[in-house]
């Protein structure tokens, strides 16, 4: 016998609590979620600062981040994608995962409020503050011949050999890459699941928040993403700040906005125990 | 079970050199040499097969799902997908689809992520991750090895606001996917326990892997 199958009802119970489940993940969270944070970016207290790093067009940076720090990343004179990765800094098997981040959430589209999951089903960020909404979570990052195709004759750095160089010096491998988050990467899918730059959704001067839930090593990369329309390489430098977040309030946005938001936070409270 | 489906004159099957039958909610891998032509049937209909791809002589180089998107500029795979490694080798090239909806954004279940997708109540169910853990450990890997993988015969479709969902599978009983390997590889298999979602109809059940030698 290769298979029993489960019964009507077994089947029919399932269904019903997917659907509700279903339900209340697409209804709800749009309807709670705010619209993207104003331009120009509010001056960071200067107090709350622990560093800031200018990284070049094309180039690379990782830093330690704990629980409670955040980082802004500004994307300056326009023009950048930063793509990101991160690790747990206690287990660096426990990873960015954007392929649950998407899946719990029921959405693609990154914006303030949203979170981004590790492989364990753990809280890594919270988005706090965004005001682009623009970011890509399926196409990834430049490579050597990504690049060469796009600017045949032009010497470049890319995405793939920035991140292998961030794990390398991290003692990690390529084996630990995870998929990538590219912020400020307007893309957008078609009915037929094809790829599209929708440049208006970037502005010159968007920035992003990221509020660590737990304690991580992050990395970066400065290069144009693959689709970026510019036929020109001249990735733009951006800017990254290291600063304490504000205390969380009662009814923080991104603890409360969803229902796998609050679960996932459960999960990392149950870590932290 | 299905009848044998010919996309080749020279395929029947009893020429396979390989013929497994992986039961409901069961891992698999196997060594997929150039040139063979691995067949994965969807034997019952509406099961999602979560696949992974390592390179044979070095499982650092893996499926890579975003450099496989990038590669073809769209999110689903179908017939003339190139299956792109994180190094941007093709490893495999896909031959034939029955089928026609395929996903590589929505990855594989766990228990981990099943708690906060539908409550903590459904932590100790049977999960992909858990499936692949213990069949890549098999080979000397380990969690930090499983990589955003394939799910054939899974329907998520994305809609232009970003909107995803997973829907019911499209797959018929004996639809199949046919993938030419380029190089070696280690394919890994998670014939997916979900019973959280309809990308098995709450009803998980056996799939098929049959492999053939490549045609001169």
């Amino acid at each position: 016998m290769m298979h029993v199958r489960r019964s009507p009802e077994e089947i029919a119970a399932n269904r019903q609590r997917y659907e509700e489940h279903q339900k209340k993940g697409l209804e709800f969270a749009p309807t709670a979620l705010p619209a993207p944070s104003p331009l120009p970016a509010p001056a960071l207290d200067a107090a709350a600062i622990i560093h800031q790093e200018t990284v070049p067009g094309g180039w690379y940076w990782s830093t330690a981040l704990k629980r409670g720090e955040a980082l802004r990343i500004d994307q300056g004179e326009g023009g950048s994608t930063v793509a990101l990765v991160a690790w747990n800094a206690t287990d660096t098997s426990e990873r960015l995962n954007l392929v649950d981040t998407v899946k719990v959430q029921w959405t693609t589209a990154l914006g303030k409020g949203r979170v981004i999951f590790s492989d364990m089903g753990r809280v890594m960020f919270s988005l706090i503050e965004d005001s682009s909404g623009a970011h890509d979570c399926l196409m990834g990052g430049s490579t050597a011949a990504s690049n060469a195709a796009r600017y045949p004759g032009v010497k470049t750095r890319n995405t793939r050999d920035n991140l292998v160089l961030v794990a390398g010096k991290l003692g990690l491998t390529r084996r630990d890459i995870p998929a990538i988050l590219n912020l400020f990467a307007p893309v957008r899918v078609d009915d037929d699941g094809g790829f599209h730059w929708r440049g208006k959704l970037s502005n010159s001067g968007d920035y992003a928040e990221l509020r660590a839930e737990m304690d991580m090593i992050v990395g970066f990369s400065n290069c144009p993403h693959p689709l970026d329309p510019d036929p020109v390489y001249a990735p733009k430098p951006v800017i990254v700040t290291r600063f304490r977040a504000p205390a969380l309030a009662v009814d923080d946005l991104s603890r409360t906005a969803t229902a796998e938001a609050l679960r996932g936070f459960e999960n990392n409270v149950s870590m932290l125990a | 079970m299905t009848d044998f489906i010919k996309t080749s004159a020279s395929r029947s099957l009893e020429n396979a050199v390989q013929d497994h039958f992986i039961a409901a909610e069961a891992p698999w891998s196997g060594i997929v040499r150039k040139g063979q032509t691995i067949r994965i049937e969807d034997s019952y209909g509406q099961q999602a097969i979560d696949t992974l791809f390592y390179r044979a002589d070095d499982f650092a180089e893996r499926y890579s799902n975003q450099d496989t998107m990038r590669a073809q500029g769209g999110a689903y795979i179908g017939t003339g997908t190139k299956i792109i490694s994180n190094e941007g080798n093709v490893m495999l090239v896909m031959t034939a689809d029955s089928c026609g909806r395929h996903d590589t954004s929505a990855g594989a279940c766990s228990c981990e992520s099943n708690t906060v997708r539908f409550g903590h109540g459904t932590k100790y169910l049977h999960a992909c991750r858990d499936n692949f853990v213990l069949e890549v450990t098999k080979h000397g890997m380990s969690k930090r090895d499983i990589v955003p993988n394939i799910n054939f015969f899974m329907n998520v479709p994305i809609k232009p606001n970003g909107e995803m969902t997973i829907v019911d599978g499209i797959s018929a009983p004996g639809d199949y996917v046919e993938l030419v390997a380029e190089m070696d590889v280690l394919c890994v298999i998670s014939n997916c326990p979900q019973i959280n979602n309809p990308c098995n109809g709450f009803d998980p059940t056996p799939v098929r892997v049959l492999i053939w030698d490549g045609e001169d």
